[in-house]
């Protein structure tokens, strides 16, 4: 051990350096397959439009102690979305309203671009929480191997036999619908994809050099973990991410659509289920088209970038286009 | 490790992981807030009515007792009585659980043959207008909730062609008391099939295009097709004999999983064509609060999916001889 120099000031530098540009590189990576992928670039396009509208669809209030203060101040939809603005009765479209009214009057468009806040908060939250867990439990199972590999990974297969649709629907019924709810029966299953994949590349990654002279140098495991290898994986976990995004996504409209989605809130998979339980599926094609519409574009767009992500993921793709 | 200490192994997992999930089930129908009574129990006229009907469920013993009595409930393969229709769960569930195979089984049987096909044909066309033209429908098909597939095809062929019924299984009466020849052998039953499977169709054919396609552009890579076409075999056998038949190999494993998971997207299609299968009773049965039938459907659905997937399992095994048994 004597021949070992103890780390200096501007080694640790220059190892940071070092990984910034480790990841500097990750993203240049994907800017450079992204700039020959036409897809990737459409799914980009789509998101960013969705997340304008999410944000800017209505204003957001926020309130700390009785201080208030309005973050977005103005509003894309016309309308108050659950505010009868067209007398009753089912309304084709017109220059009042693009997409037409709903059997109470009212405005279509504007609650398709509510709707979207939902959607994206939802998708977004669901699938960071589930990669976050699925990732936690992929690395450490893998790493520590022995009776901690054992136990997380039968779990892992326990929620693999579960059925994902029909358990989010007696969890969310049994606890209550709500927006929280929701999110929380999607995750409860949508983390067991992530831990799989991420325990079978930490494992390769764990026999390779770089961990050994980590672990030589006395590096602790939570450092070895989160610190050496973690950053190797996170490519494939974006990946797992963008995915969990569509899935979670399909999940709450699929749940909407049976009437248990958050009560006072509208989502494109309730607007849908309004249609139907309203029995306007046969007249009203400006009330069920926009919102189904919306929810595959949406879906499609994370699909787009999850595949320009699989090549940066897996280079070996790259040439089979 | 030996392939019988593998497959021992397997098999004890299979065990571990269907004990785990039932107790889940267990846990989960007993974790409703409040007293489990209010939820249990419907309205009765008279305490005395309520307090008996609870004795009759079970509900005043301890929880451990009850679980016991649950498990070997479910050994004999019991759910109890439903507490909406009054008739054990068993009788009722199964020509429910029948109903539900037909339709997934034709949707996949579907998916499958032209999921095969599709793919087959964008990896052997790569590069070409119709492979990025197929590559954009299938992702769209995937990306579209079930419901909305079948949204779509109900306005299509219901509404505007008026060719096809909108719900049901059949025509007349209940369905549920024909024998099963009749209720599944005629035209009537057919064309109350044809739009929920080929919701399912579209649904999950992507899976098999998608990777089909993936698969034989790694197969074309491989020599003996340039070998094969250099012998100067037609470019059809090559396609057909060669390349297609080796990429659907890995396949196999994915229709288990596929079959498993199936069982609980049933649920959607169910609902949108009131198909009297097992995922539309369970929504049903949830939402007017009838535990035992929603248990039983739940449990058989998460059997379905736990049982293919040890069924993937084994067949990877025996496809793929390079795994290594760890």
């Amino acid at each position: 051990m004597s021949l070992e120099t103890p780390p200096t000031d501007t080694d640790s530098l220059d190892r940071r350096k070092l990984r910034w540009q480790r990841r500097l590189e990750a993203v240049r990576n994907w800017l450079n397959v992204l700039k020959a992928d036409r897809m990737g670039q459409i799914g980009l396009t789509i998101l960013a439009v969705f997340f304008f509208i999410g944000v800017f669809a209505r204003p957001i209030e926020i309130s700390v102690g009785p201080v208030w203060a309005t973050v977005q101040p103005f509003s894309l939809a016309p309308y108050e979305p659950g505010a009868r603005v067209a007398g009753t009765g089912l309304q084709g479209p017109s220059w009042d309203h693009p997409l037409g009214t709903t059997h109470l009057g009212r405005d279509v468009l504007s609650q398709l671009l509510v709707a979207t806040r939902v959607t994206l908060i939802v998708g977004v939250v669901a699938a960071f929480m589930a990669v976050f867990i699925g990732a936690n439990v992929g690395i450490i199972s893998a790493y520590y191997g022995g009776w901690v590999d054992d136990l997380l990974m039968r779990i892992t297969d326990v929620v693999y036999g579960v059925p994902f649709l029909p358990f989010a629907i007696a969890l969310v019924f049994i606890i209550g619908a709500s927006l929280v709810n929701v999110i929380f029966a999607i995750v409860l299953i949508l983390w067991r994809g992530t831990a799989r994949v991420v325990r079978s590349q930490v494992l390769s990654h764990k026999q390779r050099p770089y961990v050994e002279s980590a672990r030589a140098i006395g590096a602790s495991d939570f450092r070895i973990m989160y610190v050496q290898i973690m950053p190797n994986v996170l490519p494939l976990i974006s990946l797992y991410a963008a995915f969990a995004v569509a899935w979670a996504v399909i999940a709450e409209a699929s749940l909407s659509f049976l009437g248990l989605g958050p009560p006072g809130m509208i989502s494109w998979g309730e607007m849908i289920y309004d249609v139907r339980s309203a029995g306007a599926l046969r007249e009203a094609w400006w009330w069920v088209f926009p919102p189904g519409i919306a929810i595959m574009l949406f879906v499609m767009s994370v699909f787009f970038i999850g595949r320009s992500l699989e090549k940066v993921v897996n280079p070996e793709l790259r040439h089979s286009e | 490790m030996g392939l019988r200490e593998y497959i021992v192994r397997r098999i004890l997992q299979l065990v571990f992981t269907l004990w785990a999930f039932v107790t889940l089930l267990f846990v989960l129908f007993r974790m409703v807030p409040g007293d489990p009574t209010t939820r249990f129990v419907m309205e009765y006229p008279t305490p005395e009515a309520r307090e008996q009907r609870i004795e009759e469920l079970g509900l005043n013993e301890p929880l451990h007792v009850q679980y016991i009595e649950y498990m070997s409930q479910l050994m004999r393969g019991e759910f109890g009585d439903s507490t909406h229709y009054r008739e054990p769960v068993s009788e009722l569930i199964f020509p429910l659980f029948l109903n539900t195979i037909v339709l997934m089984f034709t949707a996949l049987i579907i998916a499958y043959t032209f999921g095969v096909i599709f793919g087959a044909a964008m990896g052997w066309l790569r590069g070409s207008r119709f492979e990025r033209g197929g590559i954009v429908a299938t992702l769209m098909a995937r990306s579209s909730p079930e419901f909305w597939i079948g949204v779509i095809l109900v306005w299509i062929f219901v509404f505007q062609l008026g060719v096809l019924p909108r719900s049901g299984i059949g025509g007349y009466g209940d369905e549920l008391t024909m024998n099963v020849i009749d209720r599944y052998v005629n035209v009537d039953f057919l064309r109350h099939l044809i739009l929920p499977a080929l919701t399912g169709a579209i649904y999950y054919m992507a899976t098999p295009a998608l990777l089909m396609r993936n698969t034989m552009l790694e197969v074309l890579k491989a020599d003996f097709i340039e070998i094969k076409k250099a012998e100067g075999l037609p470019e059809r056998t090559v396609l057909y004999k060669h390349a297609a038949r080796n990429s659907v190999l890995p396949l196999v494993t994915v229709v288990a999983i596929a079959t498993g998971a199936a069982m609980g997207g049933s649920v959607i299609i169910e609902t949108v064509f009131n198909w009297p299968g097992i995922g539309r009773e369970m929504v049903a049965s949830v939402t007017r609060n009838d535990y035992p039938v929603a248990m039983a459907a739940f449990f058989l659905m998460g059997t379905a999916v736990i049982v293919m997937n040890f069924v993937a399992d084994l067949a990877y095994l025996y496809l793929d001889p390079r795994v290594k048994y760890e």
